[in-house]
């Protein structure tokens, strides 16, 4: 196998695991804090690609540009869908809160269907066929910008969460919920806005992942789906873990394409997700509970 | 001598009652209009229960937009077959199989239950196989418009029918014309990558190229390494890289559409150009979407498929209805799908003519007799062979020139010259 080859697939593979990470990374911040799985999370990510595309449509907005409006509109959905609908199933068994947000999801795919249509849609910008050329390197434009804005993205995420009062609120309601409580911190609030952090990441996120591939309204449960083995790769509720696992995703999906048969690519996902359970079922960077 | 009192009768109720006798008698002097105009008097009996044809199609999904391609189809059959003869009431009952195998299942199960005395589709091999299964199950005639896998009239079904080219056959004509190629460009590459979607209809297709490909002598090239690749790809970047790394004088690529759009984009990016890219005998890349994806980007492609007869007079029918019914497309970026789906509605369409029942065994009797000369696309009259099978349909080499379908082989049929080695890319 030349080694030209295998360091562009793996390097691509790279860019990719890094949007990948970015969109665990919404879903690891909310179990992290709030405690509640979103099965939404694919979903949610389909409906910011479906928005990257309505902006460049209407306003010729490269979707770079769209992730900032995008994420703060998804800011405000996250809370608002915390605060007014997953707030009262917190204290409720776990199943329910499965069923509300799985009920969520659905009504999300059906209604890009009703919205779009079934067929797939891209963002056709002008560098999308563009390539940067290093030396026998081949790496293709679009997919390192958009590992450059995941990895900007989280490492403003990361500095919320280390450097702010609010971050710092966040991580105590995520610590020690009680304790939270009775220093007086309104954690309901918290909790709402960990959605918003969460949701915006993910907004993020589907304006960068409509970049690589075309949307259709049905790619989110296979999104939620990945989301789920890159957190628990890399640890449910820790941020760099989600980094990590999309990274070690990305370039283990890219690696089984070439050198084993391409078709096989998910199943090197779940045999590595297995691994990790077995091995360290916390996950690469996860706490043990 | 007690009289019955009088009622007096009242101005208006008079009005009333008159008024109303009068619409009933322009309502029924327009119904008998209607009836006597549309001939309904003049058919027998048998004619006038309506035919009702369940069309499955993959109109969500992945393959959606070549489902929509048939689509379109089936939506002019009812206003051609008229003119065709076939003038007696048709029902299209339409269900989308959502590009699932399991779903077309359960779909042709209940468009049965619903009613369909035949069923049409399902575009895709294994959506079709699966359709086979309940239509013999149930003992209801399955008309196929396109699906190539061998195995689908191979298994001895009495109820399952196909108007289109086996895998086999499709690998056939479409190496002859590989062939054909070369000799007319007086080109002699000597390697190929081949690339193949990994379904039903792309296994089946890889299967047929390994058996007859080896005894293809008059052929220069071999086949340097084959990749197989998830049909539901949203990313093919390692399999392009795969292929880009053999070096091989050619593509030779067996996809659906928008794998075939994701494969071009992905040679752009990663700055190979061979000398062709060549689909064998399948869809992808001479559909609209296609052209409306990759813009420039789409030319000098070439896939060797079973193409229409522009001259045919049934291609001038099926051209002005479609016209009529969808002005903004053109019939040139859809004739395959709507060719074939047109044919297969009028096969059920004929066969019910003959039969004058819509009972399902004797339809499917009349079905297995059908001889059919006037049709669309290129070949002899469509007639059944035991197994339920359309043989002799002929393929021609189409490549994208100008932004549009060309015929350049076989060259009696030829609209162009064909363009190979194909230009480098520029952005599009």
């Amino acid at each position: 196998m030349p080694l030209e080859l295998v360091a562009n697939v793996t390097i691509a593979g790279l860019l990719t695991g890094l949007v990948y990470g970015l969109m665990a990374l919404g879903l690891s911040v909310i179990f992290g804090v709030v405690r509640v799985v979103n099965f939404a999370h694919g979903e949610m990510m389909t409906i910011a690609m479906y928005a990257a595309v309505v902006l460049f449509a209407a306003f010729g907005m490269d979707p770079f540009i769209a992730l900032f409006p995008v994420a703060a509109v998804f800011f405000l959905f996250g809370y608002a869908l915390q605060a007014g609908l997953i707030n009262p199933f917190i204290t409720r068994p776990e199943h329910t809160q499965f069923m509300l947000v799985l009920a969520v999801a659905i009504i999300m795919v059906n209604g890009l269907l009703m919205a779009f249509g079934p067929d797939a849609r891209n963002v056709p910008v002008d560098y999308a066929l563009d390539s940067f050329g290093i030396g026998p390197l081949l790496l293709d434009k679009v997919r390192v910008y958009a590992a450059v804005a995941a990895v900007a993205a989280a490492g403003g995420l990361f500095l919320f969460f280390k450097f702010t009062p609010t971050g710092s609120a966040i991580r105590a309601c995520a610590d020690n919920n009680l304790g939270a409580k009775v220093v007086g911190l309104n954690v309901k609030r918290y909790y709402a806005l960990t959605f918003g952090l969460g949701s915006a990441c993910v907004g993020a996120a589907g304006c960068l992942m409509v970049l690589l591939v075309d949307v259709t309204p049905v790619l989110g449960p296979g999104y939620t789906l990945l989301a789920f083995i890159i957190v628990i790769v890399g640890g449910l509720g820790s941020m760099a873990g989600a980094l990590l696992g999309g990274v070690l995703i990305g370039v283990s999906e890219a690696l089984a394409g070439l050198y084993f048969t391409p078709s096989a690519k998910s199943m090197f996902s779940f045999a590595l997700l297995i691994l990790v359970l077995l091995l360290r079922p916390q996950g690469l960077l996860g706490k043990r509970s | 001598m007690n009289r019955i009192p009088q009622q007096p009768i009242d101005a208006n109720e008079l009005a009333q009652v008159t008024d109303v006798g009068r619409r009933r008698f322009i309502a029924g002097l327009g119904a008998s209009a209607a009836i006597v105009s549309s001939g309904s008097l003049m058919r027998p009996a048998w004619a006038q229960s309506t035919l009702n044809v369940g069309v499955l199609l993959p109109t969500s999904g992945f393959q959606a937009f070549i489902g929509k391609s048939c689509k379109l189809g089936a939506d002019i059959a009812p206003n051609v077959l008229p003119g065709l003869g076939y003038g007696m009431p048709i029902r299209l009952m339409h269900a989308d199989t959502e590009t699932n195998v399991d779903v077309a299942r359960s779909r042709a199960e209940r468009l049965i239950n619903d009613g369909a005395h035949v069923l049409v589709g399902a575009f895709d091999s294994g959506a079709s196989a699966a359709i086979a299964q309940v239509c013999e199950q149930k003992g209801v005639p399955f008309i196929v418009n396109i699906a190539a896998a061998p195995q689908i009239t191979e298994q001895g079904y009495k109820f399952t029918f196909r108007n289109f080219p086996t895998a086999i056959d499709l690998v056939r004509n479409g190496l002859a014309l590989i062939g054909d190629i070369f000799h007319a460009t007086n080109t002699v590459p000597r390697t190929a990558v081949f690339m193949h979607v990994n379904d039903t209809f792309g296994q089946a297709m890889a299967r047929g190229i390994g058996a007859i490909l080896p005894r293809l002598d008059f052929l220069p090239f071999k086949v340097v390494e084959t990749i197989a690749y998830d049909p539901a790809a949203r990313d093919l970047s390692v399999e392009v890289a795969k292929a880009k790394a053999t070096k091989a004088d050619f593509l030779m690529l067996v996809c659906r559409l928008n794998d075939a759009i994701l494969v071009r984009r992905e040679m752009v990016k990663q700055r190979w150009s061979p000398m062709g890219i060549i689909g064998p005998g399948n869809p992808g890349m001479y559909e609209a979407q296609f052209y409306n994806a990759l813009g420039k980007l789409s030319e000098y492609c070439m896939s060797n498929v079973p193409w229409y007869n522009p001259k045919a007079p049934l291609t001038h029918s099926i051209e002005r209805a479609f016209r009529k019914s969808f002005p903004k497309e053109k019939l040139m970026f859809h004739a395959l799908n709507v060719g074939f789906t047109v044919e297969a509605i009028m096969i059920a369409a004929d066969a019910y003519k003959r039969a004058r029942t819509t009972d399902a065994k004797a339809l499917a009797d009349a079905i297995r007799q059908t001889s059919i000369a006037n049709r669309m696309m290129i070949g002899g009259p469509i007639k059944f062979n035991a197994k339920g099978q359309v043989e002799g349909i002929k393929s021609a080499c189409i490549q994208n020139l100008k932004m549009r379908p060309t015929v350049v082989l076989p060259a009696a049929s030829a609209e162009a010259k064909p363009v190979f080695p194909m230009p480098g890319y520029r952005k599009a």
